[in-house]
């Protein structure tokens, strides 16, 4: 167990890594998302022609395809990447088609008389949107976001493909330099586990609370 | 085409075809071996014991909420540190897998923690007359497992089985990180010969989607195909 509490600011630093990639990329990729997903519905054709393009590629490829496309092929146009900006990048892109899908599949399970209702109410588009649907919308949009969510927190550990000193990097290199390979593997499986467990007790919660509200 | 040079690519196709070949290979073990898993633990989880029930739920919650990347170097650097200093010598080899057999063993239990979770909805999914059924005609637990509950189980769950063996399928690539020469660490290992980053890059990602696409195609022919008599 000692190896564990020596290194443990180490494999801390991984998870602060993680956990910086994690929330930009949630952030990000349910922007995408929410965008996305009310596009595919409510888009002209030709860009409900390019989002689903889009989700059905990204859905289709490997996420890890997708971060070496991001990491290799830029730098051979002249252009620079980080391995950090590669893996937000292509990850962001991953949970984006993802959370597009879902807020697609949401939305559209809104009974068509909310909207009809809210156009004769008088209501433009983005309110009829904001206020009426995407709030009912919500609480079926929550859950599988929730593991989408855990699912990104899990991808970023293929940011040690290139090089990113996140949770998997470190642990990777602390095992490296003191030989005591099953303690700290399984150190840093709990790690993963806390905060995924974190992720999905607020996804219950905050689904709870909004299933009260509406 | 696009002024890029595609000759040297097509000299190596049979390694980028040999390499999706072997994703393909692995995930169908693993998916085979994860079935296994994946039933055994969704019975012990709809099971009327507590001491089934507990392990089960935990080892689907574990597994399911860590990265299948570290289990594959659990698997491929920790154990066999950890056999080698502990085990005695003969034990230890056992334990010691080369990159494919890692891999398959990964794809399981991972793979397991999720089809745990569609076999177990499954089975909650079957009637209670049907159980009714099978206890009045005098069927012990077991057989009621084997003879009523298997068989109208499978019914529904094979669309999801189908799925799981496409994301496995997309999970082989990280299996470059230990060095085994599917798709994925094909195209890294040429890429670093070559310096053909955007031919290469392409190349795998339109082979991986090509794939993926037309098992979900083959998939749903065959879901329609196999009509079935409940």
């Amino acid at each position: 167990m000692n190896p564990v509490i020596e290194e443990f600011p180490l494999l801390l630093q991984g998870v602060a890594v993680t956990l910086q990639i994690s929330v930009l990329v949630i952030i990000s990729g349910s922007i995408f998302g929410l965008f996305g997903g009310l596009g595919l519905l409510y888009g002209p054709s030709w860009l409900r022609a390019l989002l689903r393009g889009y989700v059905d590629i990204v859905r289709g490829l490997p996420l890890l395809i997708t971060i070496f496309i991001i990491f290799y092929i830029p730098p051979a146009l002249d252009i620079e990447v980080s391995g950090f900006a590669a893996v937000t990048v292509a990850l962001s892109i991953f949970a984006g088609a993802h959370i597009s899908e879902i807020v697609r599949g949401a939305v559209a399970s809104v009974s068509r008389g909310q909207n009809d209702a809210a156009k004769a109410l008088g209501l433009t588009f983005w309110p009829r949107i904001w206020n009426v649907i995407l709030p009912q919308a919500l609480p079926a949009i929550i859950p599988p976001w929730t593991n989408t969510a855990v699912e990104m927190v899990k991808g970023s550990s293929l940011a040690y493909l290139v090089s990113v000193s996140e949770l998997l990097f470190q642990t990777y290199k602390v095992v490296g330099r003191t030989g005591a390979a099953m303690p700290l593997y399984i150190a840093a499986a709990l790690l993963y586990f806390a905060i995924n467990l974190a992720l999905s007790r607020a996804g219950v919660l905050l689904e709870r609370r909004i299933r009260y509200t509406t | 085409m696009f002024g890029l040079n595609w000759d040297s690519l097509w000299r190596h196709r049979e390694e980028f075809l040999s390499g999706l070949a072997l994703g393909l290979k692995l995930a169908l073990i693993g998916l085979a071996l994860a079935c296994v898993i994946g039933l055994l633990v969704a019975f012990a989880r709809t099971s009327r014991h507590q001491w089934l029930r507990i392990p089960a739920a935990s080892y689907v919650e574990f597994i399911r909420n860590i990265p299948l990347l570290l289990i594959l170097f659990f698997l491929y650097f920790g154990v066999p540190m950890w056999a080698f200093s502990v085990l005695p010598r003969g034990l230890a080899d056992i334990l010691v897998l080369d990159g494919e057999n890692t891999t398959i063993v990964a794809l399981a239990i991972y793979g397991g923690a999720y089809l745990a979770e569609v076999f177990r909805a499954g089975i909650l999914g079957v009637g209670r007359a049907f159980i009714e059924a099978g206890r009045s005609l005098g069927l012990s637990g077991l057989q009621i497992a084997r003879y009523v509950t298997l068989p109208i189980m499978v019914r529904t769950v094979l669309p999801s089985l189908g799925n799981t063996f496409i994301s496995l399928f997309k999970d082989t690539s990280l299996a470059m990180a230990i060095a085994v020469p599917e798709l994925t660490f094909v195209t890294r290992k040429f890429v670093t010969d070559t310096f053909q980053f955007i031919q290469a890059w392409t190349v795998a990602g339109v082979l991986y989607l090509v794939t993926t696409y037309a098992l979900a195609a083959l998939l749903r022919f065959l879901e329609r195909r196999i009509r079935w008599t409940v």
